[in-house]
């Protein structure tokens, strides 16, 4: 089968589906792209299934060298990409022939960038998902992130169209985002005050965050609640252990636990959390679970807007 | 019994405030009932032990109607079995070697190793909830008499297969990691196994017993004892 061969990993690229779903009887999490916004619009510029196998490439640094003829995309995080030392721009597909090198240079905005290739990287699923937890050791190849030397298939697919994101739909990468939450779980073991403190309250995004959770410092918050049963965790539940700090949890988290938690970050605003860097600045917004539903649906929206290039 | 938002896509079910066998197969017969009659709505299940958190497709359908549904799955909760599941034996090497808890635990209770060893062994473990890291199940409970609370400062490293206890719960690590528990044995038996069907020797509901083996067994069964306990 034709591959794309790595030259250099990176500093964290991960082979990511859209993620593992039905596997938590077994403990598994979901993995999957951190930024789902980002990882969408990479397939959808190549015409792919929505759930193909991308590249999740944390910070930059990865050189690809292409074996076969193919078309891709790059996007999210703001990165300098070159094909065979000549800049390329993001958001929009490309023809690779045999040969192209490939070579991210490290992200300036935003943190999660995405590749794709036509119809997909062709890797075998494990409990259903291409998605790579390396926690679990489960996905991708092995279960490890990409290493040197790393053959990463893909089936040659004939020439299409290249499409391009319209400007305006096109993410800013920031260092700041008001994220939405749907008030849930524990959310009554919080006073009224609390929740007050917790919504007007200015967090800082901290350097022990990863692809299990991102801690925040800032406002303490309290809960009435000494103690509690373990219980199932939701992608984007903020979790508020003992220190008063919120956790929101991500993609890669345990899939039981027994902190606290006062709701859920929908997943359009954890997207948001994953590009943003230690010292980031957060802040919390109260929506409905009308509006929450509203919002993912409006959204989907938004991928009908690929514009032609001529070529 | 009490139905909560958990997140945009995920409803969290509470049927009682504690832990128990009746309320753990009263869990199972609603993952049962939810999976009979709504499967096409559901993207997971994750049961635990007193709850059950329910998450499902927003491209299919709006909250009202999962409520909707769900309070109609709940509605008739067959009579309860609570000894459903079913009845697994996992081997165990206990010895101060492959458990090093064990004095500790025995000096606490003020019994000698071996009854530390024997009530372990007598207990019958039901499965209360499976997560943490894969094929981590959280077995419950076990005698007062021996529940041991979580070391002060966890171990960087615990083996594979090591039987473990926390308080009134008992489990065995799948696989090698950090933890806290306090030590006894070790099971030559693997809980994770990608390549094999079932992945996991139980599963949520099941129940579990000891048996001891002594080193030759273990070793003839896979196990292998850890040069670093």
């Amino acid at each position: 089968m034709s591959h794309f061969i790595v030259k250099q990993p990176g500093l964290l690229t991960l082979i990511q589906d859209r993620g593992r779903y039905g596997a938590h009887n077994l403990g598994l999490t979901n993995g999957g792209p951190l930024d789902p916004l980002a990882f969408d619009w990479a397939n959808r510029l190549l015409g792919n299934k929505i759930n193909d196998t991308c590249l999740e490439v944390s910070f930059g640094g990865l050189t690809l060298e292409s074996q076969v003829d193919s078309c891709m995309a790059i996007t999210g995080a703001e990165v300098a990409c070159k094909v065979n030392g000549k800049l390329i721009e993001q958001w929009r597909s490309y023809h690779i022939k045999k040969n192209d090198l490939i070579e991210f240079g490290y992200t300036t905005a935003g943190v999660r960038a995405y590749l794709a290739v036509s119809g997909g990287f062709k890797i075998p699923p494990s409990f259903g998902s291409s998605a790579t937890v390396v926690r679990e050791n489960v996905g991708g190849l092995n279960g490890e992130k990409l290493q040197t030397g790393d053959e990463l298939p893909c089936s040659p697919e004939s020439f299409g169209t290249c499409l391009s994101v319209a400007e305006a739909d096109r993410p800013q990468y920031g260092n700041q985002a008001i994220l939405r939450v749907v008030l849930g779980y524990q959310q009554q073991a919080f006073r009224t005050l609390q929740k007050l403190k917790f919504f007007s309250s200015r967090y800082t995004v901290t350097d022990r965050s990863d692809r299990m959770g991102f801690r925040l410092e800032g406002e303490t918050i309290h809960t009435d609640m000494v103690s509690m049963l373990s219980e199932g965790i939701c992608h984007g539940a903020i979790q508020i252990p003992a220190d008063g700090q919120p956790i929101v949890l991500m993609n890669d988290r345990q899939t039981i636990g027994g902190y606290p938690k006062i709701g859920s970050v929908i997943p359009i605003d954890t997207a948001k959390l994953a590009q943003l860097l230690p010292g980031s600045s957060i802040t919390f917004e109260e929506i409905s679970l009308e509006d929450a539903h509203n919002i993912h649906t409006l959204h989907l929206s938004c991928y009908q807007n690929c514009t032609t290039l001529d070529h | 019994m009490k139905i909560e938002i958990a997140g945009h896509d995920a409803f969290i079910i509470y049927f009682a405030d504690n832990a128990s066998a009746e309320v753990s197969a009263l869990i199972q017969a609603a993952v049962n009932n939810l999976k009979a009659q709504m499967a096409e709505l559901l993207i997971d299940l994750v049961p635990s032990y007193a709850s059950l958190l329910v998450i499902y497709d927003i491209n299919l359908c709006d909250h009202f109607e999962v409520l909707k549904r769900l309070n109609s799955a709940l509605s008739n909760l067959s009579s309860v079995d609570t000894v459903s599941g079913e009845l697994i034996t996992l081997p165990v090497y206990y010895s101060t070697e492959s458990g090093p808890d064990l004095t500790v635990i025995a000096a606490q209770a003020n019994l000698s190793i071996e009854a530390v060893i024997d009530i372990h062994q007598q207990g019958e473990y039901r499965v209360y909830a499976i997560g943490f890291a894969p094929g981590f199940a959280y077995l419950g409970e076990v005698d007062p008499r021996i529940a041991s609370p979580r070391l002060t400062t966890p171990r960087m490293k615990v083996p594979q297969g090591a039987v473990a206890i926390a308080d009134r719960q008992t489990a065995v690590y799948p696989a090698p990691s950090p933890g806290g528990w306090n030590l006894i044995g070790l099971c030559p038996t693997r809980m994770f196994d990608p390549d094999k069907t079932p992945t996991m020797p139980v599963q949520v509901g099941d129940r579990v017993q000891f048996k001891a083996i002594d080193y030759d067994e273990f070793v003839f069964l896979g196990g292998e004892l850890d040069t670093e306990l």
